[in-house]
């Protein structure tokens, strides 16, 4: 027997959960966007009413008034959002533990071994469908497939409220005549690229030959040929079975253009403060630290060194990427959007070479573990470097996101 | 449909189980829970919110009670 895989989507789902907690938006055009006086102002989602006016997920605040004046505009919530998924995926697995979620909304599932009890991949996806319906108050589209990347092609195929089914016989009247763009990994590039070749639809990916399109697009393009083929075997890989993580990171658009040193030093201090609590969270120590840096042009650059030993100290992360930045920048065009990454990491207590003050060291974090017992209990403002009080038109608040971005496709 | 937020007295079993007892309505009379027909979670559609549903019965009238994050509300029409 194949694989039985399902794409759960929850459809426009920023803005479907605001309308489920203000049912009098539920006729109007609804479009959830960042701040704009924070500089974040793009749609992040719009409900099916904002959508038939043509508004887009990523457009400008502006564009999307113009399109719709009457779009009521929403700022996001996003530890709702957060509990709404976690609900999604507690009733996803009361059918299988193999859920490898895809961003904050989609889900792949594979419900192979569940199917011999719980019936054919198409019930149970209407029976996740009802049941998110019933209790969540969304609507979802659900694909089924006999691979992942099907299974997220039926997904998109019919939205909202749907399930469609692909299976190894339908699939060529079903896949094959949808645009190249539609394929998982055909980005506007490719998209280009493969149109300069007379390649329109994921059908003509399929019928090209492997090499040819190697030519074309180097690796990737024998992975498309695969896909659109049907040959895909990637696994579903619930987030307990990945790799270790990478690395932590955050990332700021600041509501004004940084000019001086002060000022990046007062974001860089502030995310640094974030990614050592977040690193300390996990028990975890980095080797290596990383800068991002976006100028108002939106050109970004990012630079990065190792550091002497691990560590999970904010001062020491805050120094490595202060003195990099002083390095790599210099100000000739201001600075839209800053970010940390800290790298190569390691369990926090694997072993290092000593050094003089390696008490000093044991002594600050000890410090630094305390500072987080403290805003565990009385908020992440309780205890904040004097620094971070000294600009009232940037913001001051830690950050502690652990939100989910989709990771890529391959592991 | 209204939805009214209002302040209930709960059971907290050992096994960590909530049992809404009674609650208290806008005229500041508090009542009681007669019976607990059934405990599930559902959005609410018409009021707006999601979380656990308590139909329950008071006074042979048959409301919905919901606890969304620990804030109990009831649906009213």
């Amino acid at each position: 027997m194949g694989r039985v895989i399902l794409h759960v989507d929850l459809n426009n789902f920023y803005a479907s959960v605001e309308c489920l907690y203000q049912p009098e938006l539920k006729n109007k055009p609804v479009a959830v966007c960042g701040e704009s006086e924070l500089r974040h102002g793009i749609v992040l989602a719009k409900n099916q009413i904002a959508k038939s006016y043509g508004v887009q997920t990523g457009e400008v605040i502006w564009q999307a008034l113009k399109k719709c004046p009457n779009l009521v505009i929403l700022k996001p919530n996003f530890p709702l959002y957060i509990r709404f998924s976690k609900l999604a995926q507690q009733i996803y697995s009361e059918y299988t533990d193999l859920i490898e979620p895809f961003g904050i909304d989609e889900c792949w599932l594979d419900v192979t071994e569940s199917t011999k009890i719980l019936g054919s991949g198409r019930k149970i996806a209407y029976e996740i469908k009802e049941r998110i319906k019933a209790e969540l108050g969304l609507t979802v589209s659900v694909g089924v497939s006999f691979n992942k990347v099907f299974a997220k092609l039926g997904s998109d195929y019919k939205k909202p409220d749907a399930v469609t089914v692909i299976t190894k016989e339908n699939f060529k009247q079903i896949v094959w005549p949808l645009p190249a763009k539609d394929l998982l990994y055909v980005g506007s590039a490719t998209e280009k690229k493969l149109s300069s070749i007379a390649i329109y639809t994921i059908g003509d990916i399929a019928r090209s030959s492997p090499e040819y399109l190697k030519r074309i697009l180097g690796k990737w393009g024998e992975v498309l040929w695969i896909f659109a083929n049907g040959l895909d075997t990637t696994p579903v890989t619930p987030p307990i079975f990945e790799d270790n993580v990478k690395g932590i990171g955050n990332s700021i658009t600041l509501p004004r253009d940084l000019n001086c040193l002060n000022d990046a030093e007062y974001v860089l201090r502030m995310l640094s403060e974030s990614v050592a609590q977040r690193l300390r969270q996990q028990y975890l120590k980095c080797c290596t630290v990383q800068i991002w840096i976006r100028d108002s042009s939106l050109f970004s650059i990012t630079r990065q060194e190792k550091l002497k030993n691990p560590t999970f100290l904010a001062r020491e992360i805050f120094q490595k990427a202060f003195e990099i930045f002083k390095k790599h920048w210099n100000f000739k065009t201001p600075i839209r959007s800053l970010g940390i990454r800290a790298l190569d990491l390691v369990c926090a207590n694997s072993p290092y070479q000593l050094e003089f003050n390696s008490m000093e060291k044991l002594k600050l974090e000890e410090l630094e573990k305390t500072i987080d017992k403290i805003r565990r209990r009385f908020g992440q403002s309780a205890v904040l470097p004097a620094i971070l009080l000294s600009k009232t038109d940037l913001p001051c608040q830690i950050p502690l996101h652990n939100q989910i971005h989709p990771v890529a496709f391959f592991k | 449909m209204r939805k009214i937020f209002v302040d209930v007295y709960a059971h907290f079993s050992k096994e960590g189980e909530i049992t809404p007892i009674s609650f208290v309505w806008l005229d500041g009379k508090t009542y009681e829970i007669d019976k607990i027909i059934e405990k599930r979670n559902a959005a609410s559609l018409k009021s707006g919110g999601q979380g656990i549903r308590y139909k329950i019965l008071v006074r042979s009238k048959v409301l919905y009670l919901f606890c969304d994050e620990n804030r109990w509300f009831l649906e009213f029409i």
